[in-house]
């Protein structure tokens, strides 16, 4: 180890975004574990206060600043570190680390940068450069034109011949590329992505090959392993992000195996990579022909995935070795007794399968490609390859029950949907079996390998044979069958018809029952990297049917606490969620029980090994959460510290008397059901808005003429405001209604009178028995109406009137006692002056409780879990006033990534992401956040069209104080008028409807004449294709930042205009007291 | 599918399904991780006698190429003229498979050579119950058929894969004029291709044929299967071969590793599970320079029993067991696991060119 290395800077990814998620987290929380265990000292800067990397005593200092150069400098000059690590914060960090390294910084500052050397990273990210590497050893890559202009495009375009894949360089996650047939889609394209990079690539396209990647790691002394590789289900054309993959490959042979492990090897040894990198190949799937696709020289999403699937800390590793180490220096920390020189022998299949949540933007593209829009993954673990992937296919969380026994979609045009894959492609290969495909027609339209193929085919026909058979008349074998290839009982009460005679619930449980006395159960085995060729004391664990006995042996001493994790990130529920699991884990494990985490999110950090005493990766559905409490018999089970998936398992669970800790399970479902929890606030006497439990049509009319328009529909049982949304009229209440139906059938969908101009208010507590023991009040900055995960929200709330705080801590004392709650809850408000009404109230931990924890420097969740765990604990006397500081949570988008969405914020959430930053005032934390998420400090030219007359004069001041900044303003029709009336000097543009009048905002806007788009929508539902959404989408395409909310907007003209960059505090958190 | 039964020598019993043929065998079962490359393992003479469970569970998937002759009489894509593994053990045994080089299923070729298979056997708890007891006797039964007896250790199964006659083999690439006598113990054809590729001629001989009569350059020593007991005519005519006063480049693999520490009075003992696996860290004795290798050994060479000039050339970096020999001073040396992999990872391929570096000297 390298002895002069003291201290060390790690840059963290910032917010989670399309493209660079949760894997960051854990990456950097593995590297810091690794640095301390050194005894180096660990500086990060990461402004995702929600991560665990950015908890307490995980690194020694931590900064909650924008990963930008300017901000990064300033952390050096102030902290000195000798070294600094790039690879373990995604692209955000690298592309930091070098230009932080063009501009001299680091050698000013004399900070080394450990591990793979810049210019090795340099040498692949820049596209010809790396071309060039790879000639030298004659490794075949993807030839590829660098074009700096259109016209360079086209006739690149033109030599290769079309289909072309064309990408901006220098671009995470493939953005701004894509796919061209013609030169039409070519111009298209690279317009857009000449406006993310100064050069744009075009290459051949490989439709149809395969895609392989290996992870290989390489230490200082030119030992190198191939950790893992990994076969994607889809051919290539669909960016890996976006593909179901499987580890280790499937359809290789010994041959192809090793000819491209040994090219990997090549690769990485002649760029100089000291740690981890991945490779990834285009495979010819009728000879052995391949392009090296990319190398990416740092930790990724793929080394996260590899690390889940294989038990190979890869970042752990990646970090010693920047340290200096050998890979012969290290162990394996899975065995402890044998080295970490070795590639990991699995003996299970691994499939990751992408989360989307393309449903929650209106008219964006479905379309897969080569440009990432999933917003999160998981990962199944099987003995067979049907098992895996229907575990997979569950675990996506969107209703899904494998493979097979899924609800019906409506479908167009069958080899249309096979040829273009959307988010539904395996489903439409599901329906093509049922129309009578064959294996190779369905590999004709969708080039996916026939092995995949066959073995979908394997499920779909024991679903058939299943469909002969009824419960009684099923004989042990199939039925045995079934289990060994994935199915659940569900999908098997379904194929056995059961559901026509009863409660599919109560189905299930019968099948359940049979298969249990049958000896039919699931067994634990463990991954252990070795294929159980050594004794490990992993607690890494999965279960599976195609096994006859346990790796486990089980203590029944009634010691072990089960914490149910959040399952995939998705819009709504993601690092938040990881945090509190965590935080639940290392609490229980502190009082000395075991703890035992469920999750299959192979981007957590809650998903290591190292966290809890015994960790199954699988699923958090009923029947395996049932599976697994039959083998622990657990002291307890914690359902509120997951987000919403623990939390709706918690009725079930406990009406199979299992214990659950904390708040008791009618008291959630008080709660969760608007119904009942509406009905509690009328008889307790706390106000609310008007709602109604819709039944039918004419109850709902008569209820909207009542309260007038506009109205909020929402089914119960949601997070993130699925299925929510706001009605102005008559027409769409009626067409969402029929929509919102089949969501749920159980509960009953409720209509609400939608209040405007309203405060929204949270409260993030924990109570004891009924009684609060700490809280937090915080202030969205938006006007209700914005959903609360996209909300900026201040804390502690900097603007409200002391009478409400007191009026919001009476009502949630109320409640807290009403609902017995004993463990974390939250509740929304609405405040207008000082009226206050409840929207409502979710019994577990919520989305904002890692952000209070850390500004309020108390750990909620170690609060919480002590409650559940029935310790003592002290009620929390701390007041707004001790505070000096203010904490600011910014949300992150990624329209960018969705194209054609359109980028405005409703009632139903869209941010991908969050970032909270500290600062003594709320102009300096919000400008902190604001940078956090992408945005920018305009330099001269700012667009308005202020929406309507009340945001128009809401914003008035602002567009006053811009000007005094000195700021050109161009403003749409009304706006500029109504600026000009009031004094505020501006220029006209023109919409795009009014076509031929000059200036056209558009024009201004692809001119890169405009630095900020300010465009607040004139009402609460989303127009396609209106004037607002192509100034809006135009903005989003050609990475101008926008702002599409009145008061936030007004906040940060404000910041930005009172406060200079160089104003901003650069202070750790430690420091703020 | 028929049922069958796996029943191992301490009365452990794992029932499945038959695939391949339907006969029953008995064997020595050993186990081996890799996760690819069935053809090449299976048709591997060191796995002679042995019934070997793959703890990969899926096994089948790309099907199996052809089992074609070049030329020369070498196999194009598998490492001997015949299956050589009594029996194989699988989790999810893939009756479809999909690959552009395959001719036929596992299935269809294990079923032509007269080798069955088990399927839909949790292989990791058997892998687990061999961990534990050490490799042991074992057979495969399908459902209504007996139990057969047999023997691995002591029996000369070298004798039973070793070539009869002499053959040579001419270089595949530009020659270099040398002649390299292989003692095939059951030598993998990927062993002579390795040499060939490399423009030496070989002169592929029986294992227990006196080479040092013919006229040659250099002595290449190959794998073989079970107790290197069995092979005392070799090692005399290895210590022979040593003992000349011309010194001519020797190279060993695996069995040939054991063989020449034995000629050079070193011991040879039993692993209590062997080692089988495409994973195996070795490091190069006295140096920073580690390797992943394939292995197929059950027997390992004791080093200290070595004479003093004799040295270690590898280690295993998991259990410190020997994994390679060399001269001191004698361009002698050799290697307990495969540089020519087939299956398996290409790292140590160079062993193949310092071997036949030597023998330009």
């Amino acid at each position: 180890m390298n002895q002069m290395i003291k201290k060390v800077l790690l840059l963290g990814s910032g917010a989670l975004k399309i493209g660079e998620a949760g894997e960051f987290d854990y990456s950097g929380s593995q590297a810091l574990k690794a640095l301390k265990e050194e005894g180096v000292e660990t500086i990060l800067i990461n402004p995702n206060i929600a991560t665990v990397q950015t908890s307490e005593g995980v690194a020694d200092q931590i900064y909650y600043l924008p990963v930008t150069p300017y901000f990064v400098e300033r952390v050096i000059e102030k902290e000195r570190p000798q070294g600094i690590l790039l690879s373990f914060g995604g692209q955000t960090a690298l592309n930091c680390g070098v230009e932080l390294h063009k501009s001299g910084v680091l050698e000013k500052y004399n900070v080394q940068v450990l591990g793979t050397p810049v210019k090795a990273i340099i040498d692949t990210e820049d596209r010809e450069l790396f071309v060039q590497r790879l000639d030298e050893i004659g490794v075949k890559t993807i030839k590829s034109q660098a074009c700096e202009n259109m016209e360079e495009a086209c006739k690149a375009a033109k030599e290769l011949g079309y289909p072309v894949i064309i990408r901006a360089a220098y671009a995470l996650g493939g953005l701004g590329s894509g796919f061209c047939d013609n030169e039409e889609e070519l111009r298209r394209l690279a317009e857009k992505a000449f406006s993310f990079s100064p050069q744009v690539l075009v290459e051949k396209s490989l439709k149809g090959w395969k895609e392989i990647e290996y992870e290989v790691v390489r230490d200082r002394f030119d030992n190198c392993i191939t950790v893992c590789n990994m076969e994607n289900f889809d051919p290539l054309g669909i960016h890996t992000g976006e593909s179901i993959v499987i580890a280790p490959s499937q359809t290789l042979t010994n041959s192809e195996y090793h000819k491209l492990r040994a090219l990997a090897i090549k690769i990485i040894r002649h760029i100089g990579i000291i740690g981890e990198c991945n490779v990834q190949y285009a495979f010819d799937p009728e000879s052995e022909d391949y392009r090296v696709i990319e190398v990416n020289a740092r930790l990724s999403r793929s080394s996260a995935l590899a690390s889940k699937a294989t038990g190979y800390p890869l970042a752990f590793v990646a970090a010693k070795l920047g340290l200096g180490y050998g890979l012969f220096d290290l162990k394996n920390s899975v065995t402890k007794t044998t080295t970490a020189f070795f590639e990991p022998a699995l003996d299970y299949v691994v499939c990751k399968i992408p989360r989307w949540d393309l449903g929650k933007f209106r008219g964006v593209d479905r379309e897969l490609g080569s440009s990432m829009k999933s917003v999160g993954e998981v990962m199944a673990i099987g003995r067979t390859f049907e098992e895996a992937i229907q575990k997979g296919l569950r675990m996506i969380g969107q209703g899904m029950h494998g493979f097979v026994g899924n609800k019906d979609f409506d479908l167009e045009d069958l080899d249309a949907a096979l040829q273009a894959p959307t988010d539904k492609r395996i489903f439409v290969i599901e329906k093509a079996f049922l129309a009578g495909y064959s294996v190779d027609q369905v590999h004709q339209l969708t080039k996916i390998d026939k092995w995949f193929l066959q073995k979908l085919l394997n499920i779909y026909n024991i679903n058939n044979d299943l469909r002969q058979q009824s419960l009684e008349s099923l004989c042990p074998e199939l039925l045995r069958k079934a289990k060994v290839y994935g199915f659940t009982d569900f999908q098997i009460a379904r194929a056995l018809g059961m559901e026509q005679e009863m409660d599919i619930e109560k189905a299930l449980l019968a099948v359940r029952t049979k298969r249990k006395s049958l000896g039919i159960i699931p067994y634990v085995k463990q991954i252990d990297t070795l294929a159980a060729e050594y004794p490990a004391q992993t607690n890494y664990l999965y279960l599976t049917y195609n096994a006859t006995a346990h790796d486990v042996s089980y203590e029944h001493d009634k010691l072990s606490i089960i914490v149910l994790g959040s399952g995939a990130y998705r819009i709504g529920s993601s690092v938040e969620f990881d945090w509190c699991g965590v935080q639940a884990l290392n609490t229980i494990r502190k009082q000395g029980y075991r703890s035992v985490m469920i999750n299959y999110n192979p981007e957590t950090v809650s998903t290591d090994y190292d966290m809890c005493d015994r960790l199954y990766f699988d699923e958090l559905s009923f029947e395996r959460v049932l599976d697994i409490i039959d083998l622990e018999s657990p002291r307890g089970v914690i359902v509120s510290t997951g987000g919403q998936i623990p939390n709706n398992l918690a009725l079930k669970l406990d009406h199979q008397q299992v214990p659950i800790l904390g708040t008791q399970a009618k008291y959630i479902d008080n709660a969760e059901d608007r119904d009942k929890f509406s009905a509690m606030l009328d008889r307790i006497g706390v106000d609310q808005p008007e709602w109604s439990a819709l039944t039918s049509m004419e109850d709902v009319s008569d209820f909207v003429k009542r309260v007038g328009f506009p109205v909020l529909v929402r089914p119960s049982y949601v997070l993130s405001g699925a299925a929510m949304n706001v009605c102005s009229n008559e027409e769409e209440l009626e067409r969402f209604l029929t929509l919102a139906a089949n969501v749920s059938k159980k509960h009953p969908v409720v209509v609400s009178k939608f209040m405007q101009n309203t405060k929204e208010v949270e409260m993030d507590a924990v109570a004891q028995n009924g009684e609060i023991m700490a809280y937090a009040i915080s202030e969205h900055i938006e006007f209700a109406g914005v959903h609360s995960g996209d909300a900026t929200i201040q804390f502690p709330a900097q603007k409200l009137y002391v009478e409400t705080v007191r009026r919001i801590k009476k009502i949630s004392a109320q409640i807290a006692r009403e609902l017995n709650i004993s463990g974390p809850f939250n509740i929304q408000y609405l405040a207008r002056e000082n009226e206050i009404k409840v929207i409502e109230c979710n019994l577990r931990a919520s989305r904002s409780f890692p952000f209070v924890s850390k500004v309020l420097k108390v750990n909620l969740i170690e609060l919480a879990t002590r409650v559940m765990l029935g310790l003592p604990v002290k009620k929390l006397e701390k007041s707004f006033f001790d505070f000096d500081y203010v904490g600011i949570k910014a949300s992150q988008f990624s329209f960018n990534r969705l194209q054609k969405a359109d980028p405005v914020l409703g009632v139903d959430m869209s941010s991908t992401g969050e970032v909270g930053c500290l600062g003594p005032d709320t102009n300096s934390a919000l400008l902190l956040a604001m940078l956090s998420v992408g945005h920018r400090i305009p330099q001269k030219n700012i667009l308005l069209s202020t929406g309507g007359a009340k945001e128009k004069a809401s914003l008035l001041d602002t567009a006053k104080m811009l000007r005094e900044h000195g700021y050109n303003l161009y403003a749409t029709g009304g706006t500029s008028r109504y600026l000009k009336e009031n004094g505020v000097e501006n220029t006209l543009v023109y919409w795009p409807s009014e076509e031929g009048l000059q200036p056209q905002a558009l024009d201004l806007m692809h001119e890169h004449k405009i630095d900020m788009v300010v465009n607040i929508p004139k009402d609460l539902t989303t127009h396609e294709l209106t004037n607002g959404y192509k100034i809006r989408r135009t903005a989003v395409d050609r990475n101008i930042p926008l702002i599409t909310n009145s008061r936030l907007a007004a906040a940060f003209c404000n910041a930005f205009c009172t406060l200079k960059i160089e104003d901003l505090p650069i202070e750790s958190w430690s420091e703020y007291k | 599918m028929k049922k069958a039964i796996l029943r191992l020598q301490d009365g452990t019993e794992f029932s499945g399904y038959c695939f391949g043929a339907e006969t029953a065998v008995a064997g020595e079962v050993v186990f081996n991780t890799a996760m690819m490359g069935y053809p090449e393992s299976m048709t591997d003479p060191s796995y002679a006698g042995q019934i070997v469970v793959f703890t990969y569970p899926l096994v089948g998937n790309y099907g199996v190429p052809s089992d074609e002759c070049a030329e020369n009489g070498l196999s194009r894509f598998m490492e001997g003229d015949k299956i050589h593994v009594r029996a194989i053990v699988v989790g999810d045994y893939s009756a479809e498979f999909s690959h552009w080089n395959a001719k036929e299923s596992l299935d269809a070729w294990m079923k032509r050579e007269g080798i069955p298979g088990i399927t839909g056997i949790d292989t990791r708890e058997l892998t687990k119950v061999l961990r534990e007891h050490g490799v042991m006797m074992g057979s495969l039964v399908p459902e209504g058929m007996e139990s057969p007896k047999a023997q691995y250790e002591g029996v000369n199964f070298v004798s039973q894969v070793s070539c009869q006659e002499v053959t040579t083999y001419q270089p595949t690439s530009e020659p270099i004029g040398k002649k390299v006598v292989l003692v095939d113990c059951g030598v993998k054809h990927n062993i002579i291709r390795s040499l060939l590729e490399r423009g030496v001629e070989v002169i592929r001989v029986p294992w227990d044929y006196d080479f040092n009569q013919l006229d040659f350059d250099a002595l290449f020593l190959a794998n073989g299967p079970g107790d290197p007991e069995t092979c005392k005519p070799t090692v005399d005519n290895i210590r022979k071969f040593l003992q000349h006063p011309k010194v001519r480049p020797c190279m060993g693999i695996c069995m040939g590793n054991q063989l020449l520490a034995k000629a050079a009075g070193a011991r040879i003992y039993k692993l209590k599970y062997g080692h089988r696996s495409h994973n195996q860290p070795v490091r190069q004795a006295g140096t920073n320079r580690c390797f992943i290798t394939t292995q197929n050994h059950g027997y390992a060479v004791d080093a200290s029993t070595m004479s003093n000039d004799w040295e270690p050339l590898f280690e295993n970096m998991n259990d410190g067991s020997n994994e390679g020999v060399r001269h001191k001073t004698n361009p002698w040396f050799s290697a307990q696991f495969h540089p020519e992999a087939c299956a398996g990872p290409l790292d140590t391929m160079f062993l193949f060119d310092e071997f036949v570096n030597a023998l330009k000297k």
